[in-house]
């Protein structure tokens, strides 16, 4: 099932949390929503789970309206702070929502069997909620999530309070569903986005400021080529006006004098690493480090979202 | 399963696994017991063979005993957060609000069941009047739904559970004492739709074993009207 959001408006007092914004997500994709704290990721995705009432525009799944409250079934919430009814045991809690889910009474227990697998829980079945510690809360919550097979997943920072390890495995495990399902998941945490999501939407103040892969915001924001250059053996000056006097080079700059290395900026919509390399080769120098500086997604994140 | 069900039937097992559903049967029939076998006015003094004493007490403990079961249905969870997965999932607020309805009534229900053999007892001690008992006991269901639909509104207002128990107290006061006692200060139609709204003037007629519609009318629409606001007010997100 796609997801269809369409110019959707949602204001709080005089301040729009969205503003006008329109979107569409593919069965398969798994979409990252980012954005700066109170830009309207959490607003958007309550309004696609019917949480909060829409004020304009609509939200389509698979071609439906989800204002009716039917589309419901096929979605899969983990909300903001994961919430958990603390005093109930993790099976006891599981069974609970799969029966709120309405999936079949004869299917409950291979579903629960399958979430614990999924999301590890085997240890911890039989205890208490409220004694869990916080990583296995964040994977009873997206067992709860799951539980009953939706088509659509929205995990609101499914990956807080998780250690290093546990990130790895839930990465995986949203790579996995992804295929298959529609995932919708927001985060603070840039580097999840290039390993998990298919595409990035960054928003802010409620608008859509940036949508694509994590490659094609890069080149959207790097425009020229960057080269971090080391050159052994031979004289410093002559390195660099000869460097300088490259066709496909626009600036050189010096990092470290001492050491010969260089800051190297090639000329729009040019490479440069080929001629640098032929220069070296005719006069004997030994080129030991040629490396492409990355615009990181820190820096296109900060570029979007700070003005 | 309906969801209602599924959500009654948590609740309901929420009470007995916890203290609290222990605890609030036992400090209804201690008291209950007191005043009808032991305090007072009691069935050995009047030397009668009826429970009009019980009858009469238990609006008084039900006023307390209800908002204590009600108090934190919907508030707590509204205070940690899981009503927006409850809201989420494929349950609308009317099915929600029926449900812990539902159970809380349930849980009233089988606190009043623990009296029935009081009735026995009665049997024994002389003749007593079966419809007048029958009738009590009709109006005791009703009046304790009648607590539970406004428990249940209180505890949709704000995610505190003690001032949801303040509230519905508050209102059940009102609603078995003020309006009566207004009433009769006043005569004429003012004093007459008082009358009317106040809940004594319909629980001791049915008490008497008169079973009228207009009492199961008014009854009926009291609970109607405060699980319809208390859905209202679940239903209004923003």
């Amino acid at each position: 099932m796609d997801i269809q959001i369409q110019q959707l408006t949602k204001s709080y007092g005089f301040q729009k949390a969205v503003d006008n914004i329109s979107f569409s997500v593919k069965t398969g994709e798994v979409l990252g929503f980012l954005g700066p704290n109170g830009a309207g990721k959490t607003t958007t995705m309550k309004m696609i789970t019917n949480y909060i009432d829409i004020e304009q525009g609509d939200i389509l799944i698979g071609g439906q309206s989800i204002k009716s409250g039917e589309m419901n079934r096929h979605i899969g919430y983990l909300p903001e702070h994961n919430p958990l009814y603390l005093d109930m045991p993790v099976i006891d809690y599981l069974e609970y929502c799969a029966a709120l889910q309405g999936v079949a009474k004869s299917k409950v227990p291979m579903r629960i069997r399958e979430m614990v697998r999924l999301c590890g829980l085997d240890v911890e079945k039989h205890k208490k909620i409220g004694e869990l510690s916080k990583g296995y809360r964040q994977r009873v919550g997206l067992a709860q999530a799951m539980i009953h097979d939706p088509a659509i997943l929205i995990l609101d920072e499914p990956t807080t309070g998780l250690d290093p390890n546990q990130i790895i495995e839930i990465r995986d495990l949203i790579r996995q569903l992804g295929k298959q399902k529609t995932v919708i998941l927001s985060t603070h945490i840039l580097p999840e986005v290039e390993a998990t999501c298919d595409r990035i939407l960054i928003i802010n103040h409620g608008k859509i400021v940036a949508d694509g892969t994590a490659s094609t915001l890069r080149k959207q924001a790097q425009g020229q080529q960057v080269l971090k250059v080391k050159i052994e053996e031979g004289p410093t000056n002559e390195i660099y006006e000869k460097l300088q006097a490259l066709e496909a080079v626009a600036m050189v700059d010096f990092i470290d004098q001492a050491s010969n290395r260089f800051e190297i900026q090639s000329v729009a919509e040019r490479q440069s690493n080929k001629a640098i390399f032929e220069l070296c080769v005719k006069n004997n120098w030994v080129l030991s480090e040629c490396i492409p500086f990355e615009t990181k997604l820190e820096d296109i994140f900060r570029d979007l979202t700070l003005n | 399963m309906n969801p209602v069900w599924v959500i009654a039937k948590k609740e309901l097992n929420g009470y007995f696994n916890s203290l609290i559903g222990y605890l609030i049967l036992s400090i209804f029939l201690i008291f209950i017991g007191a005043f009808t076998w032991l305090i007072g006015n009691d069935v050995f003094i009047r030397q009668q063979a009826t429970l009009d004493e019980f009858f009469g007490w238990a609006p008084m403990f039900l006023l307390f005993i209800v908002p204590a079961l009600t108090m934190k249905q919907i508030a707590e969870e509204k205070r940690s957060g899981t009503i927006e997965l409850l809201l989420t999932k494929n349950v609308s607020s009317r099915q929600l609000v029926l449900g812990k309805f539902l159970a809380c009534f349930l849980m009233v229900c089988i606190t009043i069941a623990f009296t029935i053999p009081y009735y026995f007892t009665i049997v024994q001690l002389g003749n007593a009047d079966h419809g007048a008992i029958i009738g009590g006991y009709i109006g005791l269901l009703l009046l304790s739904a009648a607590f539970t639909a406004i428990g249940i509104y209180a505890s949709s207002l704000k995610d505190n559970q003690i001032v949801a128990f303040l509230l519905a107290l508050v209102i059940n006061v009102i609603f078995l004492f003020i309006l009566g006692f207004v009433g009769n200060y006043f005569s004429g139609w003012f004093g007459d739709i008082l009358n009317t709204l106040s809940i004594p003037n319909h629980y001791t007629s049915i008490s008497r074993g008169v079973l009228d519609t207009k009492d199961l009318v008014y009854f009926g629409s009291l609970i109607f009207l405060f699980l319809f606001l208390a859905e209202l007010k679940i239903s209004k997100k923003s």
